[in-house]
């Protein structure tokens, strides 16, 4: 038979009453490839951007603060629709590139890798010309938690 | 419900008179419910003495397992269900990517790691892969999800009309972070712990001894303490020991490190320790 409690000699704060708050906990929580994907990228110096399944843009490190002319505290989270848009991506002779087009919105569109070069203008009003390769992050019981882009400054060609 | 501590003990047991308070055996928590359900989490050294204590009448028994790390899957061969035709066993514990829950398991259940294969034994045995959505085994609404710890493994959530007990024996959900914790929606492992009665969890480190193990999975007690604030949780159960730590080493570390005020009661994880939620 089990033993009674051996919590004697430790006299913590038992006696202290539970805190009663009144307050209903919120249980929303990233999905934990997602979680883990985002400490990597705070690790990196590459730039690195972050979906979830949706497409919403949940996360993009330093790196990609500077590429984006942006801080990620100042944009937020951002629909699909969002920043697809927001940076303003154009081919070589400057014409708009459609949303669906962009690898990270068939990475998590599609769920299959894409690889593309384009322009896009910075926040702060830079024009740069960008390389990108994106992925679908698909975790444990291929469930489908989003996807990931890294970019880099295109060399001159 | 009733929930009895019978391992608490993480990595390897380690008896011995030294750590006869807070106990030798590895990872093994009975949760009974007012109808009679008994849920098993973990299969550490500890089920052996809680199967010799299981009633015949107890037809159904489900064990859940977190990951099939050794120190939680070692007693597993010596639960006595499992050997009795009259029993139902059912088995919760994830898969891996490349292998199924039974092939995983057949890894330990079967020579030379152990005389007995997982086919022979004599229970009636179902294994069901975690994580899967919130399932009802008799009052309980038993939740589980990927957590921060190397390879596939799960925290449990148990919930009933009287109360919730959270269950994450091996977590690190400081990984990374750069300063714990931060946001709740980007901790791992806060959905199954957000607001729970009781939470069992991963205390295997000192603050020194965890910057010389980070990314082993485990949490420092420090850690433990933010992770419990942040999750807003009432009571609070520090678990999978270290088996270096002795008594006296783990009533030094908790005493030290609850000092600082926190909002919710803690009681050490001693083996026999035995708790009514709700």
């Amino acid at each position: 038979m089990p033993r009674p409690p051996q919590v004697a000699a430790l006299v913590l704060d038992h006696k202290r009453p539970p805190r009663v708050t009144g307050e209903r906990v919120s249980m929303s929580q990233k999905e934990i490839e997602v979680i883990l994907i985002r400490q990597l990228a705070t690790h990196l110096a590459m730039p690195m951007f972050i979906t979830d399944a949706a497409g919403n843009l949940i996360f993009y490190n330093e790196p990609a603060e500077t590429l984006l002319g942006c801080r990620f505290d100042e944009t937020g989270e951002m629909s699909a629709n969002q920043w697809a848009t927001a940076w303003v991506p154009t081919d070589a002779s400057n014409a708009p590139l459609a949303p669906d087009s962009l690898p990270l919105s068939i990475a998590f569109r599609e769920q299959r890798p894409a690889h593309g070069r384009f322009w896009i203008r910075g926040m702060d009003n830079v024009r740069r010309h960008i390389e990108v390769v994106a992925f679908p992050l698909i975790g444990q019981g291929d469930r489908h938690v989003g996807a990931v882009a890294v970019s880099w400054e295109a060399p001159p060609t | 419900m009733k929930v009895v501590l019978w391992g608490t003990r993480g990595s390897v047991a380690a008896p011995g008179a030294e750590t006869a308070r807070y106990g030798g055996n590895t990872a093994c928590v009975e949760v009974r419910g007012a109808d009679g359900t008994v849920l098993v989490l973990d299969a550490g050294t500890g089920i052996r003495r809680l199967g010799l204590t299981l009633a015949r009448s107890q037809c159904r028994v489900d064990l859940l397992l977190t990951h099939l790390h050794m120190d939680h899957i070692q007693g597993l061969g010596f639960f006595s269900p499992l050997h009795d035709a009259g029993r139902e066993v059912h088995i919760w514990g994830p898969a891996s990517t490349t292998a199924n829950l039974r092939a995983r398991l057949m890894r330990y259940l079967s020579p030379p790691l152990f005389p007995v294969h997982l086919r022979d034994l004599a229970c009636h045995l179902t294994l069901h892969e975690v994580p899967c959505g919130d399932v009802e085994i008799g009052e309980f609404r038993v939740s589980s999800a990927l957590v921060c710890h190397p390879g596939p493994t799960v925290a449990y959530r148990l919930a009933t009309r009287h109360g919730t007990v959270a269950y994450m024996p091996d977590h690190e959900p400081a990984l990374g972070v750069a300063h714990f914790p931060s946001s709740a929606d980007w901790t791992s492992g806060y959905a199954i712990a957000a607001g729970v009665d009781l939470l069992i969890h991963d205390a295997q480190y000192s603050r020194d001894e965890y910057r010389r193990s980070v990314g082993w999975g485990h949490s420092s007690i420090e850690h433990m303490l933010a992770f419990a604030e942040l999750a807003q949780v009432k009571h609070l159960v520090p678990f999978h020991h270290d088996p270096a730590h002795d008594d006296a080493e783990l009533d030094r570390l908790l005493a030290e490190a609850t000092a600082i005020p926190h909002s919710f009661a803690v009681t050490p994880g001693t083996e026999g320790a035995v708790f009514e939620v709700g």
